[in-house]
């Protein structure tokens, strides 16, 4: 029994180079000097810039905390928190479950899993915007829209779609679901295949149905990965902006209006004003926000994976 | 575990990464390599036809043949609120671009445009201006930041061919709010598919239109004490008719068709392409149509929107004025000026500048003759179009009721305060109305006099 102390020769400059140090360093330079031009600066900017009135060229003025509640004194703030919400939770309960189903389902395929792989993934493929214009086609009001057209062969009456406060925020997450839940389906297989077949096939021998084996053998040991890509999807739908940018423009009268749509109007709806500080503010108050809703969740998450 | 080889390959990694960002902030802008001054100019919409762009090439030539010294890039370009500043600072900008009447005096007096007052004063034109129309690109110092051009007047365009379809006549288009109703409800019934009537909703231009059929009502968005302080007022009587008439078309009659979610660019496209029958826009809007939608102004027609009676009732107008990105060299400055008086203002008061660029225009089948109104005097303006006269491609029977009617309709500058703060936050009143059969609007109204004005008294702390 040595003490471990003098085993360990003490850290002085000489061996931290001795032991490769600098060369390591020299890798890690060009990593370094990149995420710190093009991550980092822009982020501290932009902290700074939540303090500043700015508009960009003329010399900045501090204005302490102004910005932080002019946001908050805004009516449209609460109108987009609530609407970011309501995307959040409708996400969840559209594009949660479904990915899910999809990969099981796809699991239990035996034959041209293959291609059902490619087409569950083909909307990711999709460039985001081409998506939203083609989906724009789709949700033309009028009766010669493609969604109206098919509800028509049914006798149903042409709905707004995107053109009515009730309908445009459920749309914007059907849409969203379908660009998304492709890559989620690929992640869920991956961590399908990780599940040791032993497990199915003592649940076989024990006589379980396929609903039984889903939820005793394959949900509990997707547990971990279930875990990251709720907080995933949370984090995500809480940054929404392309689709009711693209689609409504926020309309109608605000029904689409998110935070990050907020934060782009505040920043580039009148370049006049100098609200590049009251946008910044708004994003450094949600990713506060973020921050501290994914350590309780990981706090909270642990304990129940531990349990 | 230290290698030469390691230390060598990141090294060169280093020097490489270096170079890569040192590359990222230098050879944008740059002189060229020759003595010549080099100038990003940005005359066209994008998407612009081939039509527009060989109309430009043709102009950009005359401009180098005649100042030898200066190289001219002639790019598509559309000056946005929404872009412009994080382009300045990002110096992505071009060197001339063109603003909109209602921010051009607030970025002079932000800093955020060039000053242009040493050149300008070296046009032909300096003393011909109007004051009244040159104070938009004025600073508060005095300074001149911009040369305006093409300003308009609000007005009704419309489709004559829908007009014919629908059993209407084209050469006698609406005179009143009731005839526009009345003649969307006959399109929307006899033309199926066709929204009869449509206004802007979205990216500011819904507050855009609101205001302008206010004012045509008599009414004012936004009130100047005489100790200067501005008061919003959008919640007014006239605001309030003019959005129950928009309502009673879209609920009553349904003749504003299925979208309800237009920009200008989108209207544009919904009108060019037959969706839209008649809509309100600016009244040079044609040039556009034609050079971004490929539109056969044939079918165009377009008259005076209509006003109210009574003395407070009155027409938008507005305009553009080409500026000077801040940043330019004192040089480049110089030669911005040239391009802009010779691409701008050369054509409305010398005849063979007129008649060169009309004729140019035309080879390019872009509008010569779009309705606008008089940047210097009406004795200029109509000296101007009997020099284009030859050349006009918009038949004249098309534009006459504009013409006829716009000389004697009062010109009602925009509203002066936060202006597209308060069309933004009129967009979500109209988008309302036209969505949604219960609208409060009172209270809607109300909600936008409260969030204007707060911005507007922020200003003054």
């Amino acid at each position: 029994m040595t003490n471990a102390a003098s085993r360990t020769p003490r850290r002085t400059p000489l061996t931290w180079v001795r032991r490769g140090g600098l060369s390591t360093l020299v890798f890690l330079l060009p990593m370094l000097v990149v995420f710190g031009v093009f991550s980092w600066t822009p982020i501290v900017e932009s902290v700074v810039m939540s303090f500043q009135h700015t508009n960009l060229v003329t010399a900045p003025e501090f204005v302490g905390w102004a910005n932080f509640s002019a946001v908050l004194a805004d009516p449209t703030f609460w109108i987009a928190v609530r609407n970011t919400a309501y995307f959040a939770v409708l996400a969840l309960i559209f594009g949660y479950p479904l990915p899910l189903i999809a990969a099981v389902l796809l699991s239990e395929t035996r034959r041209m899993r293959g291609v059902y792989s490619v087409l569950a993934y083909l909307p990711v493929i999709i460039l985001p915007v081409v998506a939203v214009l083609l989906w724009k086609v789709f949700y033309d009001a009028s009766p010669n829209g493609v969604f109206n057209t098919i509800l028509g062969w049914f006798g149903i009456p042409p709905q707004p779609w995107i053109q009515d406060a009730t309908t445009a925020m459920p749309s914007l997450v059907l849409q969203a679901t379908w660009a998304g839940a492709g890559a989620t389906v690929i992640i869920y297989l991956a961590a399908l295949r990780s599940v040791p077949p032993e497990l199915y096939d003592a649940a076989e021998v024990d006589g379980a149905s396929i609903w039984q084996k889903v939820w005793h053998v394959t949900l509990p040991q997707l547990r971990g990965i279930l875990f990251i890509t709720l907080i995933l999807q949370i984090i995500a739908t809480a940054q929404v902006f392309l689709q009711p940018f693209l689609f409504t423009g926020g309309g109608p009268n605000n029904a689409t209006t998110t935070i990050l749509l907020l934060i782009y109007q505040y920043a580039f709806q009148n370049s006049l004003g100098g609200a590049y500080g009251k946008a910044t503010a708004l994003s450094l108050m949600l990713a506060v926000f973020l921050a501290v809703l994914s350590i309780v969740y990981f706090r909270i998450t642990r304990r129940w994976s531990t349990e | 575990m230290k290698s030469p080889g390691k230390v060598l390959l990141a090294g060169a990694a280093v020097v490489a990464t270096v170079g890569a960002l040192a590359g990222c902030s230098s050879g944008s802008g740059g002189g060229g390599g020759d003595s010549k001054i080099h100038l990003v100019v940005a005359p066209v919409l994008p998407g612009a036809t081939a039509d527009a762009l060989n109309a430009l090439a043709q102009r950009v030539k005359e401009f180098e043949k005649a100042n030898p010294d200066i190289d001219v890039k002639a790019i598509e370009y559309q000056w946005t609120g929404t872009t412009f500043a994080a382009e300045l600072a990002g110096g992505t900008l071009p060197d001339v671009f063109n603003v909109p009447f209602t921010d051009s005096k607030t970025l002079a007096n932000n800093g955020q445009l060039a000053d242009i007052t040493a050149d300008f004063t070296k046009t032909s034109t300096a003393d011909k201006w109007n004051k009244n129309v040159l104070s938009v690109a004025t600073g508060d110092n005095g300074k001149i930041y911009g040369i305006p051009w093409g300003p308009y007047a609000m007005a009704l365009s419309y489709n004559r061919e829908i007009f014919q379809k629908a059993g209407l006549d084209p050469d006698k288009p609406p005179t009143t709010l009731d005839e526009i109703r009345q003649d969307a409800k006959t399109i929307s019934e006899k033309v199926p598919g066709v929204a009869g009537y449509m206004q802007m909703t979205k990216d500011n231009t819904g507050g855009w239109n609101l205001t302008t059929l206010t004012q045509s009502l008599g009414g004012r968005m936004e009130k100047v004490g005489s100790d200067g302080k501005v008061t919003v007022t959008a919640d007014n009587a006239q605001t309030k008719q003019g959005l129950e008439w928009l309502k009673s078309m879209r609920w009553d009659d349904d003749s504003m068709g299925s979208n309800f979610l237009f920009d200008w660019s989108g209207i544009n496209q919904a009108f060019a392409s037959g969706q839209v029958a008649m809509y309100m826009s600016g009244s040079d809007v044609i040039g556009s149509l034609m050079q971004a939608n490929g539109f056969d102004q044939t079918k165009y027609g377009v008259t005076t929107y209509p006003l109210a009676s009574g003395s407070d009732a009155g027409i938008l107008s507005g305009g553009n004025v080409d500026v000077v990105n801040v940043k330019d060299s004192p040089e480049q400055i110089a030669a911005a000026v040239k391009w802009i008086d010779f691409y701008r203002t050369q054509p409305t008061v010398d005849k063979n500048a007129a008649v060169k660029n009309a004729q140019t225009l035309k080879a390019g089948n872009q509008a010569v003759n779009a309705p606008t109104l008089p940047v210097f005097d009406k004795a200029t303006w109509q000296q101007n179009q009997e020099w284009i006269k030859p050349y006009a491609n918009i038949p004249a029977a098309n534009i006459a009721p504009f013409n006829a009617g716009i000389f004697t309709q009062q010109i009602v500058p925009e509203p002066p305060r936060h202006t597209q703060d308060l069309y933004n936050a009129l967009d979500g009143v109209v988008q309302a109305v036209l969505t949604d059969r219960n609208a409060d609007i009172d209270a809607l109204l109300k909600g936008v006099d409260t969030k204007v004005q707060a911005l507007i008294d922020a200003d003054g702390k």
